[in-house]
């Protein structure tokens, strides 16, 4: 087997803890994404397994080979950059055989594998071109079938795609997903962009300050968030504070308590079960919950909560409505498809229900010390 | 025609006269030396006819020869040796941690803006000093020393411009160290390496003060021979002298367009 472990790896510069004892393990042949805001130590543990950079503390291993200490040219592992960084005085062809070429490897063989490299990633035509005439695109796909010539037993990639325009980064993701299926080499993919990190990785570890703040696959990872910044650096959430007051077989009873004449109740699921007057934060996407005039025909098993509509935001896929329940604010998604929408378009000041099903709330047993919530609805409401 | 038309064309005009004023300046003389290096006269007055006299009496002349040959090999050997120095140097002075940098890069830019008879005394003096010969060798060494800051800033130049991830991807991709500087960033920067060389061999080949106080008895090189010809008074000759070697930077220029071309 040859797996990626990182065991206790740490990097320290100067007196800033970069990366902060991390330790895991990738599967040969995983699609693996670290995903964080900038600064979060995500490329710099990217470097480390490069060979940029040497840990501080903790080990790297590659089956059972301890690389950590190793210099960048020996290690069985390659990388794409994010300006690509393609030799800019030769030509494609010469980039593409330059880590053969610097093996020594037989004059034959390296034209044979750079031919099925550039079969690989579809750039046959340019071989004999130079770097300065290419798009962005296809320099990436240069940078890809340079580094997979190499054959490594993981292939690092730095925010490959964010030099790239939406569409092209669209087409691009699926792009190496289909080279990730042909070739079977671990991929391990950072960057900062969730929907990238969401569509491609098998499973991805969401990095905050140094340390992984969630390590799972994606739907995992942004269905039953563990940490208040899992749920709230993927996608938008609502994070209520409430202290548990009732538990049954499947669901538990909690109460948001914001001052005495505003309380609200909310029903929750649970995977793991919380204990009787615990305070914990309930998370709740705003897509999940649905926005009405009428309350709902159904109502076992839902949540049904009154408020009066605070703000619009108009979003192309999705209307955001800001809702203010009791004294907490909720951020609420519609879909705009006519189906839905069997009444009037609802209008600033308008009295609704919001309702939702329990399992669609989940317990983070984490409470928002930061406020990062309520700020940042603060921050989208507009000023009157 | 509106009256701020009127300035406009006035400018217009008096930018084409200054033009055309500072190309008469510039290039009247030279021509007028190349006509008269064919001039069948021996003082310049007058054309009496037409002749190739000067250039064969040029090519009988040993002493000019010689001082030819003895500019050639003092421009090669100090560009070769300024250059390899400031390709050193200029590498050498990228380490963001070296603490001296300030001061070697204040160093190097003196001797650029030195008057050239003040590092000629200086040189000179200091030979005197170490009671060491005056001749070829010490005309070789005050002109790699004055060559030096020339490709040491034109590399330098050219180095500020290097993508250092470059280092990293080459690394990346099984190369050591030296493989990285052999196949990637020499190749890169030897545009900027040719330039520094070019203009190294330019500088050594037309200098005249240094050399001056840098000779001793017995060893010319071309403007230190052309000065004491003038003084001697065959003027004549100089004009085909020089028409050889206006012919010959013309060269230089024409096959330094290419490089020229490859830096930008």
């Amino acid at each position: 087997m040859e797996d990626l472990r990182l065991v206790n790896v740490t990097k320290k510069f100067d007196n800033f803890i970069a990366v902060d004892s991390i330790d895991l393990e990738i599967k040969q042949g995983e699609f693996f994404s670290f995903l964080g805001p900038s600064g979060c130590g995500k490329t710099t543990l990217l470097r480390m397994i490069a060979g940029f950079e040497i840990p501080t503390e903790g080990n790297i291993f590659i089956g059972d080979t301890d690389i950590s200490k190793l210099p960048p040219y020996k290690r069985p592992v390659n990388t794409i950059f994010q300006n690509y960084s393609l030799f800019p005085h030769i030509s494609i062809y010469d980039n593409i055989a330059f880590g053969l070429k610097v093996k020594k490897v037989h004059k034959s063989e390296i034209k044979d594998r750079v031919q099925q490299m550039l079969k690989l990633v579809k750039m046959e035509a340019h071989k004999s071109k130079f770097p300065n005439q290419l798009s962005g695109g296809q320099k990436q796909r240069i940078a890809i079938a340079r580094a997979l010539i190499n054959e490594p037993k993981v292939l690092l990639l730095d925010e490959p795609l964010a030099a790239l325009d939406l569409k092209l980064r669209q087409h691009m993701l699926i792009e190496l997903m289909n080279i990730h299926d042909a070739v079977g080499i671990t991929f391990l993919y950072v960057t900062h962009d969730q929907s990238e990190a969401l569509n491609i990785a098998d499973r991805l570890a969401i990095m905050n300050k140094g340390s992984f703040a969630q390590v799972g696959m994606p739907d995992d990872v942004y269905e039953r968030p563990e940490t208040i910044f899992a749920a709230y650096f993927i996608g938008d959430t609502n994070l209520i504070e409430g202290r548990v007051v009732e538990i049954h077989d499947e669901f538990a009873t909690v109460v948001c308590h914001t001052d005495s004449e505003h309380e609200i109740e909310i029903d929750t699921t649970y995977h793991r079960q919380p204990v009787l007057d615990e305070v914990i934060t309930l998370s709740l996407r705003p897509e999940k919950i649905a926005i009405s005039r009428r309350p709902p025909k159904r109502k076992d098993d839902f949540n049904i909560l009154q408020g009066v509509i605070e703000d619009i935001l108009y979003g192309g896929t999705h209307t955001q409505y800001i809702v203010k329940v009791g004294a907490h604010f909720l951020r609420v998604f519609q879909q705009h498809k006519k189906v839905y929408i069997d009444e009037l378009s609802l209008d600033w000041e308008e009295h609704v229900y919001l309702y939702w099903h329990d399992t669609d709330t989940h317990i983070i047993f984490e409470t928002d010390k930061n406020k990062v919530n309520s700020e940042n609805i603060m921050k989208t409401i507009r000023r009157k | 025609m509106t009256y701020q038309s009127n300035i406009k064309r006035f400018f217009d005009g008096f930018n084409i006269v200054i033009f055309t004023l500072i190309l008469l300046f510039l290039y009247i003389p030279i021509l007028i030396l190349i006509i008269y290096s064919f001039n069948d006269s021996k003082i310049i007055s007058g054309w009496s006819g037409f002749t190739f006299k000067y250039y064969k009496i040029l090519w009988e002349n040993e002493n000019l020869k010689n001082a030819f040959l003895n500019s050639l090999l003092v421009a090669s050997i100090s560009t070769i040796i300024s250059t390899t120095i400031g390709l050193i140097t200029a590498l050498g002075l990228e380490n963001r941690y070296f603490k001296a940098k300030k001061f070697i890069q204040g160093i190097i830019f003196l001797p650029l803006v030195m008057p050239d008879i003040l590092m000629g005394i200086s040189i000179a003096m200091l030979f005197s000093f170490l009671r060491f010969p005056m001749g070829r060798m010490t005309v070789i060494i005050a002109h790699i020393t004055f060559c030096v800051s020339y490709t040491i800033i034109v590399i330098q130049s050219r180095l500020k411009g290097f993508d250092h991830t470059l280092q990293e991807a080459a690394m990346d991709l099984g190369a050591n160290k030296t493989k990285f500087f052999w196949k990637v960033k020499f190749p890169i920067i030897l545009p900027g390496i040719l330039a520094a060389a070019l203009l190294a061999f330019t500088l050594s080949l037309d200098d005249f003060i240094i050399t001056f106080f840098s000779t001793g008895r017995g060893f010319n090189t071309l403007p230190i021979y052309v000065e004491s010809a003038i003084r001697r008074g065959s003027v004549t000759t100089i004009n085909a002298l020089s028409t050889i070697m206006i012919l010959l930077t013309l060269f230089i220029t024409i096959i330094s367009k290419p490089i020229r071309k490859m830096i930008i």
